[in-house]
């Protein structure tokens, strides 16, 4: 049914420029696993290193144990959507899906049969014989799944197939693909540069960044455990403050920045005395018009406030001309300071990381 | 049109429209009226010109009906330019494809230059080469015989060969132009995903690319077959005494028979035969004219 993916130290360079660097990660069968990473971090050449349009310039790619070196799309237990969906505009829509059927041989009544179970399993009833042009942008997206589904891939593969729909269709389709994954057990490796997609629908998350795998896990790990600056800074908000590691005690370290020292969690690679950044998500911060004794806190002062329903975000300018956001649930008793009044950002020691930058080649 | 009015103003582009009429009426549809009436007057002394004899009638187009002879040629034209149209379509698909999908967008100018520059040279001078090429005391013979290809001199321009080499050259990259512009605009992801899916090569370009590349293919053909059918100075440069071209007896009629009336009769058959040709076999193949057109 499904297939584990495995890369090892897979490295793939244009002349003389590295789009993915050393990237080591099992994807297990039947996980729906995600890419995230910026614009040009190597994400799609990673898709087709393991589709087979490419082979990489160092390491191996292995699909179910079978190393894949060598081994032509066509041959291999994968299915690609591509970004912009490359259905065949002149087959009706019926033909698109049981392409792949035809390629084996499979006679014309069971082809358009499977068709039909296909169309209604992606909840597109009577578009049979429908022409592509004649598809909305969400109906075409069901046609390239459901084409990828008909050759029963092992490892389905997508490459942003959401980034051209509409908003409101596009967290439709993250539940629609989320459900055909479940429903079908299928391994999903899926591309996107939207960190909500990635952590919504993903039982991991890869995060990419120029070429190099900086941290895999749950999307709660990376959320709440941040392996870098980069990771922390990538996937949701964060205030960030540098300075250099002083001491660390027990886990604790003493940061000392130009607003004052701080006390914070240590992240993985960074030593005392060395020059670093904290993280602390707007959510775990809060003002106040004292200082807390048991918490960091420096002076701010407020600028935009802006109430987005559920919750508030403040923008608050420390004494340096740094900018910070701080959030906060929304109540009806919430009383929001006025724009200028002197108040003080606090966030407790647990809530705020230093972390070391991204990984680069040299390091890993 | 409105585009013309505002760009040029409406002294220029009246000028461009009268220019236009003018060089489609006086280079196009004049000659061809007056040689179509031509088609149906007979050859007559000058001092019958007006007299009893001088009547429209089907006589000319009779004298083809009644001359096996030409009807075999006219045949054998046909025959031999859909030869010749199928040859070209078979080797510019592979070319157009490579240049079209395989090879770097940046290396393509210089690719099409040397295609190019065969064609800057005039027609006539072309088929003279080819037949000094493939003569049998040529520079090909000597070659195949210098490197032991062959034992002894082959006579290459016997039948039609000559032709068909002579008239593929002048004319495959008419074919071949149509052909690329048709492939390049083809989604590569296209290609790509009809391979993921599992199809091998000759399915994807039967499935995928002949499919989006047949209007180009369509165009292409019929460029080539109107071109060889109505081609002169390859087949009168490089037939063999047994192979004649149909365009060969027209200006027989007209040049050495002066029979200048006969002659348009059968440029006329010749015509709108390969029209009705052309016609009957993209019906057959479903092609529209509209998808030739763009
Ligand atoms: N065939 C190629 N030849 C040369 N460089 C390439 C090639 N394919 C990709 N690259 C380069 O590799 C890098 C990674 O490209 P890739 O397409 O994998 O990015 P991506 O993460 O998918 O980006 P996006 O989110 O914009 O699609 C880019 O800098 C790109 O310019
Ligand atoms: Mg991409």
């Amino acid at each position: 049914m499904s297939e584990a993916v495995e890369l090892s130290k897979v490295s793939m360079d244009f002349a003389q420029f590295r789009a993915v660097n050393k990237v080591d990660v099992t994807i297990k069968a039947g996980e729906f696993f995600s890419f995230l990473g910026p614009s040009g971090c190597g994400k799609t050449t990673i898709l087709r290193l393991i589709s087979g349009f490419m082979d990489p310039t160092e390491g191996a790619v292995k699909i179910g144990g079978v190393d894949m070196i060598g081994i032509r799309p066509n041959a291999r237990p994968t299915a690609l959507i591509f970004q912009n969906l490359a259905l065949f505009p002149l087959m009706p829509v019926w033909e698109n899906i049981s392409f792949g059927l035809e390629v084996r041989g499979v006679d014309k009544a069971t082809r358009r049969a499977k068709a039909e179970e296909l169309l209604n399993l992606v909840e597109l009833y009577d578009s049979a014989d429908k022409k592509i042009s004649q598809l909305s942008g969400g109906q075409k997206q069901r046609v390239a799944i459901a084409r990828a589904l008909a050759v029963e891939p092992k490892v389905m593969l997508l490459d942003e197939p959401l980034s051209a729909l509409d908003l409101k269709l596009r967290q439709h389709m993250r539940a629609e693909l989320r459900a055909i994954q479940k429903r079908t057990g299928v391994t999903f490796i899926y591309i996107t540069h939207d960190q909500g997609e990635a952590l919504a629908m993903s039982d991991r998350v890869g995060v990419m960044s120029q070429g190099i795998l900086q941290q895999v896990g749950t999307p709660m790990e990376i959320y709440n455990n941040p392996a870098n600056g980069f990771v922390a800074s990538f996937v949701g908000e964060n205030n960030i403050f540098e300075g250099t590691v002083k001491s660390v005690k027990a886990g604790v370290a003493s940061f000392a920045t130009a607003l004052g020292n701080f006390e914070t969690r240590l992240g993985k690679g960074v030593a005392a005395g060395s020059k670093a950044k904290i993280y602390v998500r707007p959510e775990h911060t809060a003002l106040q018009k004292t200082t807390a004794p048991k918490a960091n806190s420096v002076p701010v002062e407020v600028g935009d406030v802006a109430f987005e329903g559920n919750f508030v975000n403040i923008f608050v300018r420390d004494r340096l001309g740094g900018t910070h956001m701080i959030q906060a649930q929304n109540d009806p008793n919430i009383a929001l300071p006025a724009n200028g009044s002197k108040m003080h950002m606090v966030f407790a020691p647990e809530h705020a990381v230093v972390l070391a930058a991204a990984a680069t080649s040299s390091q890993s | 049109m409105s585009e013309l009015y505002r760009r040029y103003g409406k002294l220029l582009t009246l000028i461009m429209i009268l220019l236009t009429a003018f060089w489609l009426l006086a280079l196009v549809i004049i000659p061809n009226i007056v040689l179509f009436e031509f088609s149906f007057e007979s050859y007559l002394p000058v001092d019958q010109l007006g007299g009893p004899l001088d009547v429209y009638s089907l006589k000319n187009y009779e004298t083809f009906i009644y001359s096996p002879i030409h009807i075999r040629i006219f045949f054998q034209t046909i025959i031999y330019s859909s030869l010749v149209t199928l040859l070209c379509l078979c080797m510019s698909y592979p070319v157009a494809f490579y240049l079209a999908k395989v090879i770097r967008i940046e290396n393509a100018p210089t690719i099409f230059l040397l295609l190019l520059i065969p064609l800057w040279v005039s027609e006539i001078l072309r088929s003279f080469a080819w037949f000094i090429i493939l003569s049998f005391q040529g520079p090909l013979n000597a070659l195949l015989l210098g490197i032991g290809i062959i034992g002894k001199p082959i006579r290459w321009i016997s039948g039609f060969n000559g032709v068909i080499i002579g008239l593929i050259y002048s004319y495959i990259l008419f074919m071949l132009f149509p052909v690329y512009n048709a492939i390049s605009s083809l989604d590569s992801n296209q290609i790509e995903a009809s391979e993921d899916l599992g199809a091998p090569l000759w399915r994807t370009h039967w499935r995928v690319v002949i499919p989006h590349a047949k209007p180009g293919i369509a165009s292409g053909c019929v460029m080539v077959f109107m071109l060889c059918a109505g081609s002169v100075i390859v087949p009168s440069t490089l037939a063999a005494p047994n192979s004649r071209w149909f365009t060969e007896i027209i200006q027989q009629w007209m040049f050495e028979g002066l029979d200048w009336n006969v002659g348009s009769a059968y440029a006329f058959l010749l015509l709108v035969l390969c029209i009705l040709f052309v016609s009957i076999v993209m019906r057959v193949l479903n092609v529209r004219l509209v998808d030739i057109a763009k």
